[in-house]
């Protein structure tokens, strides 16, 4: 019997698409594509580029999702006439993943809810934050327009086959420490090209013992390592989550035990606090309790990074009985519509009123200045988003920081950034919030 | 294929908000996208910015969003080309499938001024600053995408593609 030769997880992903028993890092694979999507932004130049390539139909009708999320419910005429031209794109091609306002979410937390993209997949996406996938152990990465423009044509993209970089998280967590805080941690070790190019596996007891929700988040924020893709060998925690919603067949795959990685990070979570990003670059990152005395005008719950139940539940566990600081404001933001219509059979939107939050319709808004809560010049906002770029939430001299909910939430409360502690009490116990059966 | 012009200097981490803020993406048009290039970055860009221009950058230009609105604001307000130490890897592929040539060289990123005269060959990889008359070699730019830059970007790339199958 010939020796097998040893692959990541992404690897043989990838390899299965190009129809290979074998690939390795630097090949270019023409890969076959399971899911395709696009948003309000970026589908309007992918259905002109498409339209543009001469082809009538696309590859397949039931692998393009299109997504009008950002600037919905349209914020503008402008943002309309986008929304329309999804709209109208997709009756004409009867694509059966439109999703149309009051059914709509943020694409990366509708897609893996409704069961669309599974474990082995290959997916692509014109939104950058398309990695979140990796979370159920697929291989997907963001990509532009015209490329996507290409794949609904064919089906297919060039795809170079990443090295991959492992993230060993040794140890149990903190408490109130969530995945948001070990991947913010986690690029404020490498910096924010410190993955560029590459796959950013994530694996250890630590990262085991996360839920569904903190997964989708790590695997979220790869792109701002620069990563092309996060990724997470499929467990019975990711097994629990994609059987009750696979509509269709789907493939587990593990890293083999002698695969290669480019480099090898071993993180001590018990070491790790809750984390705070500082302006402008989600590197920026210090624990919680040195960042200073920082007051804020806003507080975002939401977004593709922190929007779903799990994130509802940890905000309102801390919000409830409280009522945030006089001097800011806090919005929530259910990233689904089903999101949104359990948190309100749970009771938590009672907690997030009487808190003083306003509760937005599913919607990327605020996270890139879109609308639902742009800042104005001078205004600093902590967000659960997953990026703090320079004028990233609106007026160019305002500022974003990036954490957790329950560090958003708390200091929502207290008026500047803050540790959960701080409102429910030294050695409070949060906050792993497994979903309700 | 020889690229000259003047040279826009920038630092590390240039991120897509900074090279087209989303307060604009409710727009299509190249055109009307060009107006507000690099605005809240350096406000003197497109009101200074030639046909031929050429943008130089340090690490990881065109890092953040997937937003190919980006490559295309840069190539309509008039950037032949633009030369970083490393590019964010969406940007990479949406400059060349904008038609948009993308030249990696450390040294040509950190030794090229603001203003200085720069020409760039895109076969060898070599650019020469004639302000300061030194030369860089840049890595070369892998062949399959040397032809997308050649047809003028992916999608006329597979319609010419296209019409020779059908031939």
């Amino acid at each position: 019997m010939p020796k097998t030769i040893p692959m990541t997880i992404t690897e043989k992903i990838l390899a299965a698409h190009a129809g290979k028993k074998h690939t390795s890092p630097g090949e270019i694979l023409d890969a076959r594509i399971d899911m395709a999507l696009g948003n309000d932004i970026t589908a309007p130049l992918a259905i002109q580029a498409f339209k543009e390539i001469g082809v009538k139909k696309v590859f397949n009708r039931e692998r393009v999702a299109l997504v009008p999320d950002h600037f919905t419910p349209a914020k503008d005429i402008l943002s309309a006439e986008q929304c329309k031209v999804l709209r109208e794109f997709a009756h004409e091609q009867r694509l059966t993943n439109y999703f149309e306002i009051g059914e709509v979410g943020i694409e990366h937390t509708l897609l893996p809810d409704k069961g669309l993209v599974l474990p082995g997949d290959t997916v692509i996406g014109a939104d950058s934050h398309t990695c979140t996938y990796g979370a159920v152990g697929a291989f997907s990465t963001g990509v532009g327009s015209t490329d996507l423009a290409a794949v609904m044509a064919t089906g297919r993209l060039w795809l170079k086959v990443p090295e991959s970089i492992k993230f060993d998280f040794r140890g149990k967590l903190n408490p109130w420490v969530s995945g948001k805080d070990l991947i913010l941690y986690t690029i404020g070790q490498i910096g924010v090209d410190g993955a560029l190019y590459r796959a950013m596996e994530f694996c250890g007891q630590a990262i085991r013992a996360l839920p569904m929700a903190d997964r989708f988040t790590m695997a979220n924020m790869a792109i701002e390592a620069g990563g092309k893709s996060g990724i997470f060998e499929p467990d019975q925690v990711t097994l629990r989550y994609v059987k009750a919603r696979a509509k269709r067949p789907f493939r587990l795959y593990q890293s083999d035990k002698d695969a290669q990685y480019a480099e090898v990070h071993e993180f001590d979570a018990s070491k790790i606090n809750p984390q705070v990003a500082l302006p402008h670059l989600p590197s920026n990152v210090k624990d919680v309790k040195e960042v200073g005395k920082i007051e804020i005008d806003q507080v975002v719950i939401g977004s593709c990074t922190n929007g779903r139940l799990d994130d509802l539940r940890i905000a309102a566990r801390i919000l409830k009985g409280n009522k945030i600081a006089s001097s800011l404001r806090l919005l929530v933001i259910p990233a689904t519509q089903e999101i949104y219509r359990e948190a309100l059979k749970e009771g938590l939107f009672d907690i997030f009123l009487s808190a003083g939050a306003v509760i937005s319709p599913p919607t990327c808004g605020p996270c890139l200045g879109g609308h639902m809560g742009v800042l104005a010049a001078g205004e600093r906002a902590l967000a659960t988003t997953n990026r703090n770029f320079r004028g990233r939430m609106g007026h160019a001299q305002s500022e974003v920081f990036l954490s957790s909910p329950a560090v958003a939430a708390a200091s929502a409360v207290k008026g500047r950034i803050c540790h959960p502690d701080e409102v429910l009490g030294k050695g409070s116990k949060g906050s792993r919030v497994q979903g309700r059966k | 294929m020889e690229i000259e012009g003047r040279t826009w200097k920038f630092g590390s981490d240039v991120d897509t908000d900074a090279i087209i803020p989303a307060r604009y993406l409710n727009l299509t048009d190249g055109k009307d996208l060009a107006k507000h290039a690099m605005e809240d970055e350096r406000p003197d860009f497109v009101k200074g910015v030639q046909q031929g221009d050429i943008l130089v950058a340090e690490r990881n230009f065109g890092c953040g969003s997937s937003r190919e609105h980006a490559p295309l604001a840069l190539k309509v307000a008039g950037i032949s080309c633009v030369i970083a130490e490393s590019f964010a890897r969406i940007f990479y592929r949406n400059g060349f499938n904008q038609g948009v040539p993308l030249l990696e060289s450390a040294e040509a990123a950190k030794s090229i001024k603001d203003g200085d005269r720069v020409r760039v060959n895109l076969n060898t990889g070599e650019i020469v600053d004639l302000t300061q008359n030194k030369t860089f070699l840049a890595k070369a730019i892998p062949p399959f995408m040397l032809n997308l830059i050649n047809d003028g970007g992916l999608i006329p790339h597979l319609r010419k593609a296209g019409k020779k199958k059908k031939r």
